[in-house]
């Protein structure tokens, strides 16, 4: 099972370099309330500019955005999809609109959503040097040396990142390759989502006659996008607040090493309005994105707002309800919303983290008022984040709900090495035991 | 923002540059939405219910454009149809013949409206520089009938013709404003006689044919010059007969021999034999012998000047006669 899901995640990656080759690749972030598609020009400029130095788009400046489009999603709840055909639809429009923008045909698409149970597990391992140095071919005996616990039936490995390795009593090393050592040893983090979420995103996408170059959880991307660089390096929290999910990830020392999913969105918060003040579902998301908020003052007694309706009845159609009551409805969901992360967070030992920075992004995280009380739950560093600039981004863009499809831009330019991207060590296939027997020679005799 | 009643139709997030300090407040999220441009969508006006009508491309419409969007493609529709297109009308006009035949004869209408304009007109060819006979002979052989389109003309051709004829030694054929040809010869000029067994002909100073006549005395001023292959040494010939001109009148000619030298001939008779090689120089030695000793008043039949180390000259029969006798005298008077 493990070789499969190697196999299949290799050749991604191999999609991956060919697009890269062709130079254009979509991006594909499909949420449940919307599903937001950006194609994107890689023109092979360099990671730095010549001067060394990071530069005003903070180094992304190897490819360009040159369509983007977003449509209403349809058929995906929770993240996840839920009816095949409608989602099928929805990234053919999304797909279409950019290609239009960008006048140019796509193949190759980087796919991310947020639901499916994501599940992290930490794995270490260590193995002794076969030589002094550190090669990539230790590299991967070492990760493969990781004991992999039993994640369950029908589940999937979305992420496998090594993100600390130790040489010897040496730890926190980035790349150890090319040093001297005895032994080597490697902290790596897996994340697991539920097998059916991946298999029908790939299905729709192999649908719309498109090849996925790559897949993430949006948890990761967003935490790419949203957190400034020392963010990532010291630790800091990042909590995506979408339509139908909220999800959480932490960064240490610029790699992910646990995400989570919180299931309730902004989509509820809609649903309650919708409930509790008897109005359709579309104007409900109009009241709460014009007039919605959580923190109540005496003003908002006064400001009546218009919730209307068209049935004819002309005292039903000539409804008001105040703002403070609007936030009565709006604020308790919130709160749940941000308890339920407090407690994700308090269960992966966010607490003992140096840096408690918690960074809010997505489109949930725009209600008004959303800041005071996040940090009244969640802590007092709580910040709202905005997606990185990127080349090319168009201003309609660049709001808070765009952070996962601005990071998984900048993850299909520089992609973290996952335990994929080295290569399996010889005694691990059966099919080759001439090399297995010279190798129990020369470590025998 | 999201407006009142519900819409699916997709939202296209254009970069759009932004004015002024106001960058800020044209970022926010409202207004934008009918500042963008709206994709239209093709089925929608056909197919759709109003507007909640499922915006999504059919699955034939999302491969079709997927289709156009491919370069090769785009290209093959934007340039190569057309030309197709093109290419196969003017194919299918010209593939019958009569069609073709009356294009052509179109053109030919026109060129030639354009050609016989009467600015292009020529209608009289003016001979400067040549005589009477010569102007007559380049009529003869430049037949052209007036008046006639100045792009009908081949002035080069023609030139070539009249430098052709013998008397004329170079010609400039051009067409003058007012619709004349104008051609200016420069003639050649007789210098020598060159009689030969087919006749006497008039050649210029390079030894050219200008002309046969018929007999001597009509230019009797002209030197005589004969033999085989005479007629490419003309200008030997000359250089000859001008260091011979203190003989005067008693030139008659030269002959040449063998295709090889020179023989000057004077009256009673007399020969001068000259070498093949530096003939005049052979020549003066003569003449000079001549003015001390008036050699070539006595009765001397031929100068032999063919050795330059040994000149000798022939006497005729009656002075040897005299000259033994004379010696017979000397000889017994002593």
């Amino acid at each position: 099972m493990m070789t499969d899901l190697y196999q299949s995640q290799r050749a991604m990656r191999q999609m991956r370099r060919q697009a890269m080759q062709r130079g254009v690749v979509a991006i594909l972030d499909v949420g449940s309330s919307k599903i937001a598609c950006l194609v994107l020009r890689f023109d092979g400029t360099g990671r730095l500019s010549e001067d060394n130095s990071i530069g005003s788009m903070a180094g992304q400046t190897g490819f360009r955005v040159i369509g983007a489009a977003t449509t209403r999603s349809r058929g995906v709840q929770f993240g996840e999809v839920t009816a095949m055909q409608e989602t099928e639809r929805a990234i053919r429009t999304a797909l279409q609109a950019a290609q239009k923008m960008a006048d140019i045909r796509v193949d190759h698409v980087i796919a991310s959503f947020s639901g499916a149970n994501p599940r992290s597990y930490g794995l270490d391992a260590q193995v002794d040097l076969e030589g002094q140095l550190v090669t990539e071919a230790e590299v991967g005996r070492v990760l493969n040396a990781c004991d992999v616990p039993d994640y369950g039936e029908g589940r999937e490995v979305l992420h496998a990142q090594p993100v600390n390795f130790a040489l010897d009593n040496r730890s926190g090393l980035i790349d150890p390759r090319g040093q001297l050592g005895q032994s080597l040893a490697v902290d790596m983090h897996m994340l697991t989502v539920d097998a059916v979420a991946i298999q029908n995103i790939v299905r729709c996408i192999k649908r719309c006659d498109l090849e996925l170059a790559g897949i993430a959880n949006s948890a990761y991307v967003s935490g790419i996008s949203a957190l400034v660089e020392d963010e990532q390096e010291l630790g800091a929290a990042c909590i995506d607040m979408g339509g139908g999910t909220t999800s959480i990830s932490i960064f240490m020392k610029k790699h992910m090493i646990y995400a989570d999913c919180v299931r309730m969105g902004g989509d509820h918060v809609t649903s309650d309005i919708s409930m509790g003040l008897g109005v359709p579902a579309a104007v409900a998301e109009r009241i709460k994105t014009f007039n919605g908020g959580v923190h109540a003052t005496g003003a908002d007694d006064r400001d009546l707002i218009d919730i209307g309706g068209d049935t004819g009845d002309w005292e039903h159609d000539r409804r008001t309800v105040s703002r403070a009551e609007l936030i009565g409805i709006m604020r308790p969901r919130v709160e749940e919303i941000l308890e339920e992360v407090r407690t994700r967070l308090d269960a992966a030992g966010f607490d003992h983290l140096p840096s408690q920075q918690i960074v809010l992004t997505g489109g949930g995280s725009q209600i008004m008022g959303l800041d005071g009380l996040a940090s009244r739950i969640l802590g007092q560093r709580v910040r709202l984040g905005r997606p990185l600039r990127v080349h090319g981004l168009p201003q309609s863009a660049t709001g808070p709900g765009f952070s996962s499809a601005v990071g998984l831009s900048l993850f299909a330019a520089h992609p973290q090495d996952e335990w994929w991207d080295f290569e399996i060590p010889v005694d691990t296939y059966a099919a080759r035991p001439f090399k297995r027997a010279v190798r129990w020679f020369r470590d025998n005799w | 923002m999201r407006p009142l009643t519900a819409t699916r139709t997709p939202v296209i997030h254009r970069t759009k540059p932004l004015a002024g300090p106001d960058a800020d407040f044209g970022a926010a999220p409202k207004s934008e939405s009918e500042a963008e441009p709206k994709l239209r969508l093709r089925g929608t006006r056909f197919f759709g219910r109003g507007r909640l009508s499922d915006p999504a491309p059919s699955r034939l419409s999302y491969r079709f454009q997927r289709w156009m969007l491919t370069p090769g493609i785009r290209r093959g529709v934007k340039i190569g149809l057309p030309v197709l297109a093109v290419v196969g009308l003017v194919g299918g006009f010209f593939a019958a013949e009569e069609r073709r035949e009356a294009v052509s004869a179109y053109v030919i209408s026109i060129k030639t409206s354009i050609q016989e304009r009467p600015e292009f007109m020529v209608n009289l060819m003016a001979i400067d520089g040549a005589g009477t006979a010569l102007s007559e002979d380049i009529r003869e052989v430049v037949p052209l009938d007036f008046p006639l389109s100045s792009w009908d003309l081949d002035v080069e051709m023609i030139r070539d013709t009249i430098t052709g004829l013998d008397p004329v030694k170079s010609a400039t054929v051009r067409i003058r404003p007012g619709g004349i040809l104008q051609v200016d010869i420069v003639e050649r000029q007789p210098v020598i006689v060159w009689r030969t067994r087919d006749g006497i002909e008039l050649l210029d100073e390079t030894g050219a044919h200008v002309d046969m006549i018929a007999a001597r005395a009509d230019h009797a001023n002209l030197p005589l010059i004969a033999g085989k292959g005479a007629d490419k040494h003309v200008p030997e010939a000359l250089q000859i007969l001008t260091t011979a001109r203190s003989l005067g009148e008693r030139v008659r000619g030269l002959v040449r021999v063998g295709e090889r030298r020179w023989d000057l001939v004077l009256d009673r008779n007399q020969r001068i034999m000259l070498p093949t090689e530096r003939p005049a120089r052979a020549l003066e030695r003569v003449l000079a012998v001549n003015e001390v000793q008036d050699l070539l008043e006595r009765d001397v039949a031929a100068v032999d000047m063919r050795l330059g180390q040994r000149p000798t000259i022939r006497m005729n029969k009656t002075a040897s006669e005299d000259w033994w006798n004379t010696k017979v005298d000397v000889s017994s008077g002593q």
